[in-house]
């Protein structure tokens, strides 16, 4: 907080900066910066390449910080949150997360987040945009505070097979013990800081949650502390790839956020995106029920799946087929990529049905731009279940920690 | 006097150089009408004029910002060959009487920083408001450039347009449609608290419902007004306003040369004084110096009032017609100043090096102000602390003013057409002027000696240079009795007037005002109609 103060007025520098950022500025060397949710953060840092190995070989570093959060307390935090997301709010216990969405009174996705449950009446729910006023609104008649702290929390991903051996080597012992999505809390050098198991690239990691005042020191020391370990820096063009292999649906990529859309027709329900498995719609009303009940009644008309398409080219943005002759449009590609890890050409899409079965035949219309020509390609695509890679070690407690 | 027929005749004459008018005489002169505009001034323009009043100082003396004009007319009429350039300029402020200030920034994240200074709901409520003006905008804009259909008739263009109207609407959605609907009646005040908290943040916001029209924030149909000051774009930034390079005379000069390239002819000095008619039918025009000229289709770019109760006689109009035209909204409730400066003024609300100096710059914090200004143009006065819309066009396009002075355009709500004490009269004028520049020297203490020279323009004087009735800025108040098939009245919406041959094509008509040029293009599109013309079938015109 000490050099807001200092620091140049927003109409001269809109952007912010996040509390490692003397730090990630130092790494980086290819000088490739990207807007992320009001701050300046790393795109890549080096190559995109060597990023993306750290998390699946070893252990990468994303800086979390300008990730949006909320604080939510009071008397009535997990009723509050219980009406507002998809999921039981009620099974989540004190000192564990749930990842969960949240939706308007159509059904379609508000947004997705993590919700982080701190104590019996403390959560920190986790954002990819802004809706203060959204969450204020929906708090009307709950004895509730709901406050925007993501400045004065600075946050790190730890994600990679020796990600639990460096945070013991940092000194935090027993971290191998946390589960999936539990909370643990330690003292470093005197600082306070809380570690979840949890993370956005489907393998094993963790995130670290300090105050900013503390984190670069907490950088400097896990670097040190992971050095023999091949800790690296990543940039978010590395973590991209990793989600899209773990599965994971990114806003206005894969879908576009109801509240936010302007056009008719763009929302997008839990059904409609795979997530029904974060709808319970037994546990009592919450936003979106009714309209999620009459829609699983009716059976969603397309939902996104995850293809497996021929070829190397991923196949980005491209139109989906049901024919090959590309006489039928049945769905579009909203991710892709060639799965460095799985050797095989992935892709999220959303299609309709009853294309999206899994193990259905579809056709991807691939453009490939060859030193200024383009050619047409139509692949073979397959429905495929997600996620494209699932290492075993991402679910394994006590975790690895060599 | 004695009738002087004019030698020539001509397909159509065109009533008034006002931006309408003259967009309508593009559109016919490239359909190959012989053409005539005939001009009550020395000089065209109408509302969308550059004058130079003092010295080397360029005047927009009317409308001075530009976003709203039609791209499509742009192109068509090759605007930009004839010398038309519109500059966008960023942001906006209102400065606060406690010191302190809300900017708007083009920069999303300027922005909301800027907002969370004030309230972090409001900054990140912001979006959503945003999100709500661009869907309207968007069920709308489709609109503007098509005709209203008559929802009474039952001819297959009219089913069709009431379909595709219907369709739109439909389309939107259960939600959408109560949204849509309570939108176009609702007050400004109330639609921007479904969003907002800051008073500071719906004051600046409220700006854009209140300019031009004689309703303060909290009447219902100033939501809409709100969406006709959006509904432009420079380029596809929706929103965004911008400087005609030249001032806004150059939107009518390039017009003129579009015209004249096409073989029209301008008249300045030409007042039209009545329309002849014929067995029902028009005729010609005679003009003010006795000139009469005759053509089969008049187009009047003048307002309804002025045209129907000015230049037509009243026997040859239906009386329910011509009761409608009398109690046509159109109240003048705006003034302005054209003050060329020194140099520019310091602002110590504005912090140094802050962009929103090259935007919109105003005084009104708050929503209750802004009523309160409005309350005193109800009483017959003008408001003691105006609401100002006010901008430095010098500081982005250099030939507005010599090098390192200054034009500064400062639109005034409200001023009163007529007085509670009685006429205007040249010490009430500058009476008024004092009070707008007392207003503006509370957040600037050096404004006053930076003054080299003021044009000081009330409703009256707005009404008897331009011709717009009781000086309204939109040629008629922008309420939904008065858009779409309602404007300017019902049953003539089509831009056709009861006397054949008599046409309408100013701001009075579908879409309303605002250097839009929709108006004019959409009557140029039912005269060729007529005249089976339209076969021309020409580009921006469906
Ligand atoms: C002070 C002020 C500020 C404004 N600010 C803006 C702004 O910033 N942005 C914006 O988009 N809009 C603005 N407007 C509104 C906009 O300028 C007008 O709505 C628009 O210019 C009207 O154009 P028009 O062609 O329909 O009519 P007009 O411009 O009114 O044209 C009518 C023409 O007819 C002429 N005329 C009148 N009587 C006769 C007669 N008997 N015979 C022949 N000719 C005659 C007039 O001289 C005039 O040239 C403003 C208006 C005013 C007055």
């Amino acid at each position: 907080m000490s050099d807001a103060a200092n620091r140049p007025p927003h109409f001269k520098q809109p952007l912010l900066t996040t509390p490692f950022h003397s730090r990630t500025r130092a790494c980086s060397t290819v000088d490739q910066f990207v807007a992320w949710a009001g701050y300046t953060t790393v795109d890549v840092y080096t190559t995109v390449e060597q990023e993306y190995f750290a998390i699946r070989n070893a252990c990468s570093v994303y800086d979390l910080t300008p990730m949006v959060k909320y604080r939510i307390t009071g008397k009535d935090a997990e009723n509050y949150l219980n009406r507002l997301v998809t999921r039981d709010v009620r099974r989540v216990k004190p000192g564990r997360v749930a990842y969960s969405v949240w939706c308007n009174d159509d059904g379609h996705l508000i947004d997705d987040g993590t919700i982080f449950r701190l104590e019996t009446g403390e959560f920190l729910l986790c954002t990819a945009a802004r809706q203060l006023d959204w969450l204020l609104d929906s708090a009307i008649g709950f004895d509730v505070a709901v406050e925007e702290v993501t400045e004065s929390i600075a946050a790190l991903s730890l994600q990679g097979p020796t990600s639990c051996a460096v945070l013991k080597a940092l000194g935090l012992r027993g971290v191998e013990r946390l589960r999936p999505f539990d909370i643990g809390r330690f003292v470093l050098g005197g600082a306070d800081m809380t570690v979840s198991r949890t993370g956005f690239t489907g393998d094993l990691g963790y995130e670290l949650w300090m105050t900013p005042a503390d984190a670069v020191s907490v950088w400097d020391r896990l670097m040190i502390a992971g050095a023999s370990s091949g800790i690296r820096p990543i940039g978010s063009q590395a973590l991209d790839m990793a989600r899209i292999e773990a599965g994971f649906i990114m806003p206005n990529i894969d879908f576009v956020p109801a509240e936010a859309s302007v056009r008719i027709g763009r929302g997008r329900s839990p059904f409609e995106l795979g997530l029904e498995w974060l709808v319970d719609l037994k546990k009592g009303h919450f936003n979106g029920r009714r309209a999620l009940v009459a829609e699983q009644k009716r059976g969603a008309a397309r939902r996104l799946v995850g293809l497996d398409i021929d070829g190397n080219k991923p196949a980005l943005k491209a139109l989906l087929y049901a024919d090959k002759s590309c006489r039928r449009e049945i769905g579009a590609i909203s991710s892709a990529l060639w799965s460095p890890t799985c050797k095989r050409n992935i892709a999220l899409g959303l299609v309709d049905a009853p294309y999206f079965e899994t193990g259905r035949q579809v056709w991807a219309e691939i453009y490939l731009c060859r030193e200024l020509e383009w050619e047409r390609r139509v692949a073979r695509g397959v429905v495929v279940e997600k996620p494209f890679y699932a290492p075993a070690r991402r679910k394994v407690t006590p975790a690895w920690d060599r | 006097m004695t009738a002087i027929a004019s030698a020539k005749r001509y397909d159509a004459v065109v009533l008034g150089a006002g931006h309408n008018g003259l967009i309508a005489a593009c559109y016919m002169a490239r359909a190959g009408l012989s053409v005539l505009v005939v001009e009550r001034n020395p000089y065209i323009g109408g509302a969308a004029v550059s004058r130079q009043l003092y010295q080397d100082f360029t005047y927009s003396n009317c409308s001075y910002v530009c976003s709203l004009l039609r791209p499509e007319i742009m192109r068509t009429l090759e605007l930009p060959l004839h010398g038309l350039q519109i500059i966008p300029y960023e942001g906006g402020c209102t400065m606060m009487r406690d010191g302190g200030h809300l900017a708007l920034y083009d920069n999303h994240d300027a922005l909301r920083r800027e907002i969370s200074r004030h309230s972090k709901r409001d900054a990140e409520a912001y979006d959503r408001f945003a999100r709500d003006m661009l869907r309207q905008c968007r069920f709308i804009k489709p609109l503007l450039m098509r005709t209203p259909p008559d929802p009474t008739s039952f001819k297959p263009r009219d089913l069709m347009e009431l379909l595709y109207l219907g369709q739109r609407f439909h389309r939107m959605g259960e939600t959408r449609m109560y949204e849509t609907l309570r939108f176009w009646t609702m007050s400004c005040a109330d639609f921007l608290d479904e969003y907002f908290e800051s008073d500071i943040v719906k004051a600046h916001l409220a700006g854009s419902s209140i300019i031009g029209t004689a309703l303060g924030p909290r009447s219902p149909g100033t939501a809409y007004v709100l969406l006709h000051h959006y509904m432009g774009d420079i380029d596809d930034a929706v929103g965004a306003w911008g400087f005609a390079r030249g001032g806004m005379g150059a939107v009518t000069n390039a017009l003129a040369a579009s015209f004249q390239a096409s073989g029209g002819e301008i008249r300045c000095n030409a007042g039209a004084e009545r329309v002849l008619t014929s067995g029902g039918r028009a005729v010609g025009v005679a003009l003010a110096d006795g000139t009469e000229v005759r053509a089969a289709t008049i187009v009047s770019g003048l307002d309804v009032k002025r045209t129907f109760l000015g230049l037509v006689d009243r026997k040859d109009l239906p009386a329910e017609f011509h009761r409608q035209v009398e109690n046509f909204k159109i109240r003048g409730s705006s003034g302005k100043l054209n003050i060329a400066l020194d140099a520019v003024p310091s602002f110590p609300a504005i912090p140094e090096g802050a962009p929103c100096i090259r935007g919109d710059l105003h005084i009104t914090d708050s929503i209750a102000m802004m009523e309160r200004a409005y309350d005193d143009w109800k009483a017959g006065i003008w408001s003691q602390a105006p609401y100002v819309d006010m901008l430095i066009p010098s500081q982005i396009d250099p030939t507005m003013a010599p090098a390192g002075k200054h034009y500064m355009s400062v639109f005034v709500q409200y001023c009163p057409y007529e007085l509670a004490s009685g006429s205007w009269d040249d010490g009430k004028r500058q009476a008024f002027g004092e009070t707008v520049i007392q207003a503006i020297s509370r957040q600037s203490p050096d404004f006053r000696k930076l003054i080299l020279h003021a044009e000081i323009r009330t409703p009256w004087d707005i009404e008897n240079e331009v011709g717009l009735t009781e000086g309204n800025i939109f040629q008629g108040e922008l309420t939904m009795d008065q858009l779409l098939f309602n404007r300017p009245v019902p049953g003539y919406a089509q831009y056709r007037s009861p006397i054949r041959g008599l046409y309408m094509c100013g701001s009075s008509t579908h879409p309303g005002g605002g250097v839009m040029g929709a108006p004019g293009a959409n009557a140029a599109r039912e005269i060729l109609r007529d005249l089976r013309r339209d076969d021309l079938r020409l580009d921006g015109l469906h």
